[in-house]
This record gives C-alpha cells, structure tokens and sequence, in this order.
C-alpha cells in the first residue's frame, strides 16, 4: 500500500511537470512560426497617382501584395462606395487578389473588367465580382489621400473610413 | 547474464546476440500470404521501392539545394540539373518519381477498393494507408515548392489561402502557416523542413505501422476468402505446399514481387531517361514571381481530381457562398475516404464484380474521378465549369448513396 502510494504520487508529479512542460513547448511551438517582427512592421507604400492614365491598370506593391491602381475614364462611371476621387479623377484602389483563392486577375481594358484566369472569377473596374466563385468583391487596402496627386497604402485615413463604415452599414454588399 | 557459448561462424555470432534466425522466421518465411493473388498484390513492395527511390535522390539533391528565396531557382535549375554530375539525373528520378509513385498509390488504393480489402477486420490496414496517402500528398505539395518556380509558388499560395476558408481563424491561419502575409521566405524554409525532416520521418513511421496492421487480419485475396492461416501454415511446413492456400513472404512471394519491380523499373527509367517531360511542367522554369499569376494554374496530375471539386460549386447555394461550398465539398473528399470500412454496410467481401450492386457503384466512382481528373487541367469555363460542377456533385452524391446501396445489397446477397 504504502508503496503504491508513493508510486502514485511520483505518476502525479510527473504528470503535473510534463503537462507544463508540454503547454511551455507548444506556445513556443506555435510563436516560433508566428511572422517575425520585421515582417509585421512591412510599412507603408507611398503612390503617386499623377503617374496614372484613363483605363490602364496600374500595379503597386503593399505588404507583398499587388494594389490595383486603376484611374476610371470619362465614359467609366463611377460606383458609390467603392471608387475613390482623388484631385479630379475617380479611381480603383483594391488589393488585386481574387477574393477566391487569391491569384490575380489580369484587367481587360476593351470590357473594363478583370478576369481571374484560375476559377474563371470576373469583376468589374470598380472591383464587383460578378460571375465565378469570389464570394466578395475586391477587398480595399487602408489608404489615405495625402493631396491630389499621392496616397499612402498601409494608413487608414478618413476616406478610407468613411468607404469601410458605409460598407458595413449595407450587410448585402453582395 | 545468459551463458554463451563461442559462436562457430558470424552467423552464429549475431544469433546467439540478436537471435536473428527467429526475426528471420517471423518476418519472412513464416509470415503467410495467400496464393491466390494477382501482379496488383505486388503493388505494396512496389511502394516499397519507390521510397527508397525518392528518399536516396532526395539524399543527394539535399547536397546542393538551397532554401532561400534568392537561391533556391538557381540552386536547382543550375547548379543541380547543369554543374553537378548525373545531378539531372537525380532530380529526374526524384520529379518522376513523385508523379508516378501517386499513380502506384492509386492503383493500391483502387485494388483495396475493388476486392473489399478494408472491412471485416482490415479497418486499420485501410486508415493507416489512408494516413499514408495523406503525407504522401503533404510531401508532394511541400516538394513542389521547393525548385521556387511559378507554379511552385503559386501552387503554394492557392493551397495555403485554402486555411482562409475555415471560418473565424481562417485569416490568422494562413499568415501563421506563411510565416509572411503571402508565400515568402519564411514559407519556403519551413515547407523545406517539413519536405526533407517532418514529414519523411512520419511516412517512415506510418509504413511501418501499415506493415504491422497486416500481420494479424493477412492480406486479403482475389475471392476475399476468409480460412484458418494456422491449418494452411502447418500444411505448407509439412511440405504439402501444393494444397496449402498460403505461401511465405519469403521466399514464395517477394520472389514474384521482385519480377513486377523488375518489369516496372525498365518503364519507369525509360520515363526518367526519354519522357519526363510529364513531370516538369514548362511554367515552373519561370523563376517565382508573387505579382505575375500565370496565365493558368493547376496541381500536378494526382492532385487534380480533389482540385476539380473544389472549384467544381462556382455559384451561391441557398444563400451559402460558392467558395464556401468548393471548401466543404474538398473537405469531404479529403476526409470520406478515411471511412469507406463504415460506409460500406454490406458484410460481403468480394471483388466488386460479384457484387450486385457494388460493381456499378465501383465504376461510376472511377469514371467519375477520369472526369474530374481531366477537367481539373481544363481553363474552368463555359461548358468546362458545368461539367466540372456536375461531377463534383456526382462525387457526393456516390459516397453518401453508399450507406443505403449496400444495405440494399445485403439483403439481396441474404447476408453472406
């Protein structure tokens, strides 16, 4: 008996040691897996729009991630909600990763749409999917406007909020 | 310690020490197999051999690859396939073999499928070589992105963004798995490590266990008979092997299965040396490029069946999103095949084609799988996308009838 309850409170104790132990590794486990700092301090990309032409996809590069840059033309109507004025012009500014599986879709500038050539994903210039399996549209990047001609990918400026805000006021955005 | 006595030869030596004689017996000349069998039972040690096979290449491609984003193109395009000696010829040994050793797996599985070889007893053999199948395809999908071309990459991005899907977490998830918000660096060294460490070291241990599973159900045979191995042993130690239903594994059978690796290996080299083509697709000797998709994206051959139901459900459901959809339906098809043992409620172990019904259910399953297979390289449009959507439907609608198909079957069959 007395035996046996030694024998028991060793099993215990070492049960209680290798389950901290085991919590202590996977926690450890886990973060040494987790994106290092630099990566998550990947800052801000400054554009120039000014550069931009009617109808002519522009791509800049935010967080390793493609940002659509499209300035809209005269005969391109704006979308509420979704195109941005900066200075004179309207614009596309969308993170250019098909909201499916995240290829980028290729602007094709005669139908102003974008084309996803892995699933067959269509959106329009405004970033609206509309035929395929993306089952939202574009997403938007934080910006902000600076002044006419430059903004800044990364910051979260007040035309950004206003757009994000407008969005989740309307729950049917689809 | 024991008394030793002096050994009379090495042999001897190493008995008295190991007792290699009776590991011997137990593994190989007393381990029963059944005679009646055909070439497909030779597929097992065919694996065996493909192993081996990839392990060695990957060996000496391990020597001079480098997993780093600025180096690793190079590193195999290069150094591997143009400066080192016979390196082309690993890294084609290596490339095929991982295309041809699937095909191997599925001609196993579908043999497994076909005679019943995973019910009444033989639940475990069929889980663990299910468990087999799955780190095969996490060693062909961590490979793959290793020579860091374009399809590399974006094989890597399309499958890792797959994580998204899963609801809440999803996000997090896949910049965890990353390392990075898309597929950098810190992705290929970890899916480097996973390729060449982790995940090896699991198949190495899940083949042993597969083995084990087999030790006490036996393999099955062509008539999915069921007989005393104890009676037909001692008949065939006796020396009446001409009327014993079972051979030993050594020599009888593994004699017959070195004549398949022998047919197989002269195929298999001539593919290596004139026709590899098939697994270096052109579009990977582009370097990686994170803002150019290519202009069409599609997984290696094996992959492409799973790949079609998950872009099969390209429109909204019942309010349920189709990319939603796509993941639910790969997810089934990940994971029902794991439960095939339960699914199938009919007792009869038998080759598919004397079963009443099951033998319609076997070929649409297969017919169903050439179509997916073949649509899954397809551009996923027009008539494309629909045919894709109606086999992706096919496919569940095959694995959830079966429950029912094959109770019907017992009871025509009368429970036999």
């Amino acid at each position: 008996m007395i035996n046996e309850s030694r024998r028991g409170f060793m099993g215990k104790a070492f049960g209680a040691v290798a389950a901290v132990g085991a919590v202590g590794s996977l926690v450890a486990m886990k973060k040494t897996w987790d994106p290092l700092p630099s990566v998550m301090a990947a800052g801000f990309t400054t554009v120039d729009v000014s550069k931009l032409s009617d109808n002519k996809l522009e791509i800049a590069k935010w967080q390793g991630k493609p940002i659509f840059l499209l300035r809209f033309a005269a005969d391109m109507p704006a979308v509420e909600k979704r195109s941005v004025k900066v200075g004179e012009h309207y614009y596309s500014i969308m993170i250019g990763l098909c909201t499916h599986l995240g290829c980028i879709p290729a602007y094709r500038d005669a139908t102003h749409d974008f084309k996803c050539a892995c699933h067959g994903g269509e959106f329009t210039a405004a970033g609206v999917h509309t035929f395929g399996p993306p089952p939202r549209p574009l997403d938007i990047p934080p910006f902000s406007i600076k002044d006419e001609n430059t903004i800044v990918l990364g910051e979260a400026g007040p035309e950004y909020k206003a757009l994000i805000a407008s969005l989740s006021t309307d729950s049917n955005i689809a | 310690m024991a008394e030793f006595e002096k050994a009379n030869s090495v042999g001897e030596w190493f008995d008295q020490r190991l007792n290699t004689s009776g590991f011997w017996r137990v593994m190989m000349t007393e381990y029963w197999i059944p005679k009646n069998i055909n070439f497909l039972w030779a597929m097992g040690a065919l694996l065996a051999m493909m192993f081996t096979l990839l392990l060695v290449t990957g060996i000496f491609l391990l020597m001079y690859y480098k997993p780093d984003v600025n180096m690793a193109f190079d590193s195999v395009n290069y150094t591997i396939m143009q400066e080192v000696a016979y390196g082309w010829l690993f890294r084609n040994i290596h490339g095929v073999g991982a295309s041809v050793v699937f095909l191997i797996i599925y001609i196993h599985m579908f043999t497994g499928i076909y005679y019943g070889s995973y019910k009444k007893g033989r639940e475990m053999i069929w889980l663990s070589g299910m468990l087999l199948f799955v780190t095969f395809s996490a060693e062909g999908f961590s490979g793959y992105m290793l020579p860091w071309g374009q399809m590399s990459y974006w094989a890597a991005y399309v499958i890792t963004e797959i994580f998204g899907g899963i609801p809440f977490i999803g996000d997090e998830l896949v910049i965890w798995i990353r390392g990075n918000f898309y597929v950098s660096d810190a992705t290929l060294t970890r899916f480097f490590m996973l390729h060449v460490l982790l995940i090896p070291m699991a198949i190495l241990g899940a083949i042993v266990f597969h083995f084990y599973t087999l030790r006490f159900p036996h393999v099955n045979n062509e008539e999915g008979e069921f007989f005393d191995y104890k009676e037909e042993s001692e008949k065939y130690l006796k020396g009446d092997k001409a009327h014993s239903k079972v051979i030993a594994f050594w020599p009888d059978f593994l004699s017959k299965d070195f004549m398949v690796i022998t047919i197989f290996m002269i195929f298999f080299f001539y593919l290596v040396f004139y026709n590899n083509d098939f697994a270096m697709d052109p579009v990977n000797f582009d370097k990686a490029d994170g803002m150019k998709t290519p202009a069409h994206i599609y997984p290696e051959w094996y992959f492409l069946w799973s790949y079609e139901v998950l872009r099969g459900f390209f429109f909204d459901i019942a309010g349920i999103s189709g990319k939603s959809l796509g993941l639910m339906a790969f997810g089934f098809a990940q994971a029902i095949f794991m439960l095939l043992p339960w699914l199938d409620r009919s007792p009869m172990v038998k080759p598919a084609n004397q079963r009443p019904i099951f033998k319609y259910w076997f070929w649409f399953l297969m017919a169903d799988l050439f179509i997916l297979t073949i649509f899954g390289k397809l551009p996923p449009t027009g008539a494309n996308a629909w045919v894709g959507f109606a086999s992706s439907v096919t496919f569940l609608v095959l694995f959830i009838a079966l429950p029912f198909l094959t109770k019907i079957e017992a009871k025509i069959a009368g429970g036999k």
